[in-house]
């Protein structure tokens, strides 16, 4: 039988006394902790923190574009400012969102461990994080970099006297933090599940992180040794990327997004397991194709590493290879939709009610098919000629990231933040920022497929006086979309301390991690579980609680 | 945070337990089993991440080559096969030495391990210094891209060509010196190892460290063994 430990309902209405919140006390508790779920909340705080930093460079941006005069930041302080966004954005929040707070907390937790395989790496992952995040700001401090986030060579060595070199050691350091969180979670996934666990019982929450960790390992290394080329080339003055020294600034192309494709994949890829996990719980259904979405994870990561140069069409690569990687591309496309359809199957006939991670995942869902479906036409050799470098890139990588991977991360938070806390936030706030955030995302976002489709050109801080109208209307929505992301800050912070008390499982959720108290112990499980049940065995747990009932009746 | 474990889980049934815990023992691992697994996984998974770190690099240097042949065989007729070959040998052996060290840990001989790491520091030390002559020569020569840099010695290719060798000159640095810098760590890793060794920890079966230490030197050794006929090797026919 399972010995899964689970707590009588909390029908006392307070918090258990002991938990991994209230375990140790003071601020080196925490900054010196092994726990992985304090490890999580570091992240989530710190993660939150450089989101909103990133938000207001975007803001900056977005006020600029009101006008078509370039007159509120000259050419040079836009160009920053963009570029700061970008990199805050990338590395700082959309690399580490999901896995880093989420995964972090919650995969030891769903396979039955106690913690991660190696908890003093995990806490070590946090602080090369913070360097990193310090890094990037020092280089703000300076005076700022304008190459935007992709570096692009020989611009980044040659031609521009910002601190690229500052901002490439933050993004090297960022770099480990990823590397070993990923390694962490492998090894974790493979040798630290509880007896019982096997592959195809475990939550595609854990699969989706598994493969987005893949891409973590073997992609960013070579990110790393990019970026100290580049950094050697500025200093010392070696010249592999240097065109006057036979240098290929290509090659620096390549290395780049040899990584930052599949980094795409490390960025939404666990959006996407939270995304399962929310469908399964709220329509109360296993997962239609349950092993399809599993593998599709790991297809997305496989195929993510072969389609690196739809990013350099433009870029004097070969016909001949601009076809063959026009062609992986759209394959890439597959596994997505494979997705896309099992949770639109899942949903089907299922008992769906509309809690707050709902209508994030329905959200998820929707924007991220049209970012998708974009990707399409940017991958068709044609149309990307047209397009690349315009507005409509810009539309393209938001719907996918921030309508794609934000909605998860927001609807993960929101799912397991009684999980985390013991405390429900308020609902109906909740579900009215849910919708400002769509209506603002919308309203910011799809008037730069137009624009983008009519030739307006990015990272340009001026143009003609005829895309005024659509450019209000996305500075507008910026200002919805930043007030849905405000409200949840606040009515979070609120319920930490008024919140309900959520009891060990408020949504009737399958997952080990539901039938723990609210928030868990330190060390997860006082016994280890054995599972004998799949991850969205919904029988199973109605079985359980009626054993309960009896028992305590 | 173990000792929260502890109060619940170990804690209580320390005495009555069936075997006895290493003080290594993380309470976190079911067995010391699960522990040694996980880190020699998680060991050879770094490793995994070093070859994509140098694997970038090695496939700069293959693409450049293939462009530029005639600078490359011609700048690396300039390497000092003696000194790269000394320095070969000198990785070899401590290599052996390292093996070595595992052996002696694994066989619970304290001071043989702290021997052992040693002669492997010092054949570390040895191929680094080896390395900073072959460095000041180039420097000597004029062969350092972008700090001392003159083609006098390549004229004969032509000018084109000749600035070519610059490129070589940069992956041949940026390759070495990556190289180089992994003994580094290596070799403070080992001064570390040396001190904990000596206080007997790695000789009581908690040999993890030492086993994972070993694999990380060895995959040092063998980048070496890539690098040298790459860099040194490879034109040597050619003229
Ligand atoms: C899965 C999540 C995805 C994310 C996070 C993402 C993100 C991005 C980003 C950030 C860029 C901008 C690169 C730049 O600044 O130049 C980009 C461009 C591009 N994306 Fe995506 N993308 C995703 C999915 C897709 C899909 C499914 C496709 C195709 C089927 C696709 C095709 C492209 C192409 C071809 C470009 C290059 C456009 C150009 O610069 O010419 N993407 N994407
Ligand atoms: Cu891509």
């Amino acid at each position: 039988m399972s010995t899964i430990v689970s707590l009588p309902d909390q029908s006392t209405a307070a918090l258990p006394k002991r938990n991994y919140i209230n375990n140790e006390h003071g601020l080196l508790s925490w900054l010196l902790t092994g726990d992985h779920k304090r490890i999580g909340m570091l992240y989530l705080l710190s993660i939150t923190a450089f989101f909103f930093l990133g938000g207001a460079f975007a803001g900056l941006v977005r006020l600029e574009l009101l006008t078509p005069a370039g007159d509120l930041l000259a050419a040079d302080t836009y160009n920053k400012m963009f570029t700061m966004h970008g990199i805050v954005m990338i590395f700082l929040f959309l690399v580490p969102s999901v896995p880093a707070t989420l995964g972090n907390f919650f995969i030891p937790i769903m396979i039955g461990a106690k913690d991660l395989a190696f908890p003093r790496i995990n806490l070590l992952s946090w602080y090369l994080y913070m360097a990193g995040g310090v890094f990037t700001l020092s280089a703000l401090v300076l005076g700022g970099v304008d190459t935007g986030w992709t570096f692009t060579t020989p611009l980044s060595t040659h031609y521009l006297n910002t601190h690229v070199v500052t901002t490439g050691l933050a993004i090297f350091i960022a770099g480990f933090s990823s590397i070993f969180t990923g390694l962490n979670f492998i090894v974790t996934i493979h040798r630290m599940r509880a007896p019982g666990m096997t592959w195809f019982r475990m939550p595609l929450f854990v699969w989706s992180n598994y493969a987005a960790s893949i891409l973590m390992v073997l992609g960013t290394p070579v990110l790393a040794i990019a970026v100290v080329l580049v950094a050697l080339e500025r200093t010392v003055g070696i010249g592999v990327f240097d065109p006057a020294r036979g240098g290929d600034p290509l090659l620096f192309q390549h290395l780049f997004w040899f990584y930052s494709h599949p980094a795409v994949y490390i960025m939404i890829l666990p959006g996407m397991g939270v995304i399962s996990e929310v469908i399964a719980t709220f329509s109360r259904k296993r997962p239609f194709g349950y092993t399809a979405v599993a593998f599709s994870s790991v297809a997305i990561a496989v195929f993510g590493f072969f389609v690196w140069e739809h990013h350099m069409f433009i870029m004097g690569v070969s016909n001949y290879s601009a076809l063959v990687f026009s062609l992986l591309t759209m394959l890439v496309a597959v596994p997505s939709a494979i997705k896309i359809f099992n949770w639109s199957a899942t949903l089907y006939k299922g008992s769906i009610t509309f809690e707050t991670p709902m209508l994030y995942a329905f959200g998820f869902i929707g924007l991220f098919t049209i970012g998708g479906l974009t990707g399409v036409f940017l991958g068709s050799l044609g149309m990307d000629i047209h397009l690349t470098e315009t507005y409509f890139i810009v539309a393209h990588f938001h719907f996918v990231m921030v309508g794609g991977m934000l909605m998860a991360f927001l609807a993960g938070v929101h799912f397991w933040w009684p999980k985390m806390t013991g405390r429900m936030y308020p609902e109906s706030i909740s579900k009215l920022a849910a919708v400002t955030t769509f209506i603002g995302f919308i309203l910011t976002f799809f008037p730069q497929f137009i624009l983008g489709y009519l030739g307006m050109p990015r990272r340009y801080h001026a143009y003609p006086a005829d895309y005024q109208v659509l450019n209000v209307l996305s500075t507008a929505g910026a200002t919805v979309l930043g007030v849905g992301y405000l409200l949840p800050i606040i009515y979070l912070a609120w319920s930490l301390k008024y919140g309900e008390i959520a009891g060990s499982n408020p949504w009737q959720a399958t997952g080990l991690e539901w039938q723990l108290q609210s928030p868990p112990l330190t060390e997860n499980f006082t016994e280890i579980p054995y599972v004998d049940h799949e991850a969205y065995d919904f029988e199973w747990l109605a079985h359980k609680q009626k054993q309960e009932v009896t028992t305590v009746g | 945070m173990d000792n929260a474990i502890a109060a619940t889980h170990h804690g209580d049934l320390h005495d009555e337990h069936e075997h006895v815990h290493l003080p290594q023992h993380r309470h976190h691992f079911e067995t010391e089993e699960q522990q040694r697994e996980a880190a020699s996984f998680g060991m050879w998974l770094f490793l995994l991440t070093e070859i994509m770190f140098f694997g970038g690099l090695f496939m700069a240097y293959l693409l450049y080559r293939n462009w530029y042949n005639p600078a490359f065989v011609a700048a690396s007729h300039t390497l000092s096969i003696k000194l790269g070959a000394i320095n070969t040998g000198i990785l070899i052996t401590s290599g052996f030495f390292m093996a070595m060290a595992v052996w002696a840990a694994e066989t619970r001989q304290r001071e043989k391990l702290v021997a052992f790491l040693g002669l492997t520091n010092v054949a570390g030390i040895a191929f680094l210094v080896v390395k900073y002559f072959e460095y000041a020569e180039k420097w000597h020569d004029s062969h350092v891209p972008g700090l001392r840099f003159s083609i006098a010695d390549f004229a004969h290719l032509g000018v084109d060509m000749a600035q070519k060798t610059q490129i070589y000159y940069s992956l041949y640095f940026a390759m070495t010196g990556m190289h180089a810098l992994h003994m580094i760590i290596g070799i403070v890793l080992i001064f570390w190892y040396m001190v904990r060794a000596n206080r007997g920890e790695f000789t009581e079966g908690y040999v993890a460290p030492i086993e994972n230490f070993g694999l990380y030197w060895h995959f040092v050794d063998i980048v070496w063994i890539f690098l040298f006929p790459l860099l040194y090797l490879i034109d040597l026919g050619a003229k």
